[in-house]
């Protein structure tokens, strides 16, 4: 992904498969923001200083589980090793988020102030997953058309009178709904585990097997994410509400890497 | 009277590189390779080794061919699997085969995997990654099954279970959650065939069928089109025309040659 947005919507080479655009468009890369001339039209992007990692998101028979690590990184530092990723917004959603952690909190912050709102305005209505993943699509959308993004990829989740929601919307905006969502690294070596597992059998999965499923792939994460943690947290919601575990330890094996010597031994 | 041999300057000739930067600048368009995309693994189990590897090859965002194969011959006890620019794979493999056989011939003894492996590394290190080549090299010889990934810049890494190409990562994410020490052949084999499969569905890159090569002290077994997820549906009537749809209206039939016998041409 280009995060230059003075290369959003420029002409793309033909073979940007093969080079990319800023190989045409030299001045105008991330790398030349030195010179004022060259850095395009006014903008506040920025790029992310402290990470989350991969979020992970399926369907089940009862409502929907989320599962993300305790992990914040400062560039390839693992500086912080409790934060919580998965938020609970009234009892029937829940939010994951990858990305810039600031960010996060501040997105934590705009949907305590719509929860106020809500509850003043005191007409027995709740805020349900669907309300509240439209609400932060367009304020993601909202902030990118303003070249001044919120920089996460969120997994939003939720089971509000019986219809299960699961839907996904990142730092540009773009939005889709499926069955498994994963954000990162996990939606490379993430996704197909989720959906081997998960496709086709989202009413019989029980909570016990999605847990597992979870468990397992975020397991795999660790063992080939260079910046995840074996710590996770793995929050579910279905009818009776929401609840997010503590944080605890996933247990690894690396006894196979015993017969192996050096480089090309 | 003594000549003065020009002897040619050691190591690779950057000549060209400078060349291509050159004109790259001036706005020349290199040529689109054919990649071949690719989910490509491979796996030790009890009795020997077992590679995998799907069938698409693309030329950007086009497919190339969709039933390319990708598990290369090098000894009659080693395949390589390569992904990567696809012309490197084929030229590199063939190469090494070939050095192969006459150093088979000059010790009289069936290859060692660590030979190919040699071969193979020093050549990609000698050219500084211009090759794009990546293989998973798996053989079993007189030290038993051995399993190599080597990098186009020349790095190996000897290992258990190895994924290489776009499609590593979902194939190696099926291999980290189910592979074990000493599995059965056909455990193996299916193991192989859905990481092959988690790649061919999960990655643009990859695509059609699954081909496997079980190698054992025994031989090779090598399984073009073990499994076909792809195939296109049968049609269901057949959409031939018949002879005489198309009405003949005038018919107009003329001689150019006369043939006559005896004009044979003469061969004695």
């Amino acid at each position: 992904m280009d995060h230059f947005p003075g290369n959003w919507g420029q002409p793309r080479s033909r073979d940007d498969h093969v080079f990319s655009s800023t190989d045409y468009f030299p001045g105008h890369n991330a790398y030349d923001v030195g010179s004022r001339a060259a850095s395009g039209p006014a903008q506040r992007t920025q790029q992310p200083m402290v990470t989350g990692t991969s979020v992970l998101g399926i369907t089940f028979k009862d409502g929907i589980m989320l599962a993300a690590d305790t992990l914040a990184s400062y560039g390839s530092l693992a500086r912080f090793r409790d934060v919580q990723r998965i938020i609970k917004v009234g009892d029937s959603t829940l939010i994951g988020a990858s990305g810039e952690v600031a960010d996060f909190q501040y997105i934590e912050h705009i949907l305590e102030t719509l929860t106020i709102q809500e509850y003043d305005h005191d007409d027995g209505q709740k805020l349900s997953p669907r309300h509240i993943y439209e609400y932060l699509s367009r304020v993601m959308y909202g902030r990118r058309s303003n070249f001044n993004p919120l920089w996460n990829s969120l997994i939003v989740g939720g089971v509000k009178d019986g219809d299960r929601f699961l839907g996904f919307v990142d730092l540009q905006g773009t939005t889709y709904q499926s069955s498994t969502i994963a954000t990162g690294y996990g939606a490379y070596i993430g996704q197909p585990l989720l959906r081997k597992a998960v496709e086709g059998r989202e009413d019989e999965l029980t909570e016990e097997e999605a847990r597992k499923v979870l468990e397992d792939v975020m397991r795999v994460l660790f063992y080939r994410d260079a910046r995840s943690l074996n710590k996770i947290q793995i929050a579910t919601v279905t009818a009776a509400g929401s609840k997010i575990t503590e944080p605890y330890e996933l247990q690894t094996e690396w006894a196979f890497a015993e017969g192996v010597r050096g480089y090309g031994a | 009277m003594a000549m003065k041999v020009e002897l040619p300057q050691k190591g690779f000739n950057f000549e060209n590189f400078q060349r291509n930067a050159v004109l790259a600048d001036k706005g020349y368009k290199a040529p689109k390779v054919t990649k071949t995309g690719t989910t490509i693994c491979g796996c030790l189990y009890k009795d020997g080794l077992v590679l995998g590897a799907d069938t698409r090859a693309t030329e950007g965002p086009i497919v190339a061919d969709k039933n390319c194969e990708k598990i290369h011959y090098l000894a009659p006890n080693m395949y390589c699997c390569g992904a990567g620019t696809a012309a490197d794979c084929d030229h590199t493999t063939h190469l090494i085969e070939s050095k192969l056989e006459l150093h088979r011939l000059q010790t009289g003894r069936p290859s060692r995997v660590s030979t190919a492996l040699t071969m193979l590394k020093q050549m990609l290190f000698r050219y500084q990654g211009q090759i794009g080549c990546a293989l998973v090299l798996g053989g079993f010889d007189v030290n038993g099954p051995h399993l190599y990934t080597i990098y186009p810049h020349g790095s190996t890494d000897k290992l258990p279970y190895v994924t290489m190409g776009s499609g590593s990562l979902a194939a190696m994410a099926v291999f980290e959650s189910r592979w074990r020490k000493d599995m059965e052949r056909e455990e193996a084999a299916e193991l192989v065939k859905d990481a092959i499969s988690a790649g061919i569905f999960n990655d643009l890159g990859s695509g059609s069928n699954v081909d496997v090569c079980i190698i054992t002290a025994d031989g090779v077994d090598y399984r073009r089109g073990y499994d076909k997820p792809n195939q296109r549906g049968v049609k269901e009537q057949s959409y031939k025309f018949a002879k005489g749809t198309t009405a003949i209206l005038t018919e107009d039939i003329r001689q150019f040659v006369d043939v006559v016998e005896g004009d044979a041409m003469d061969i004695s």
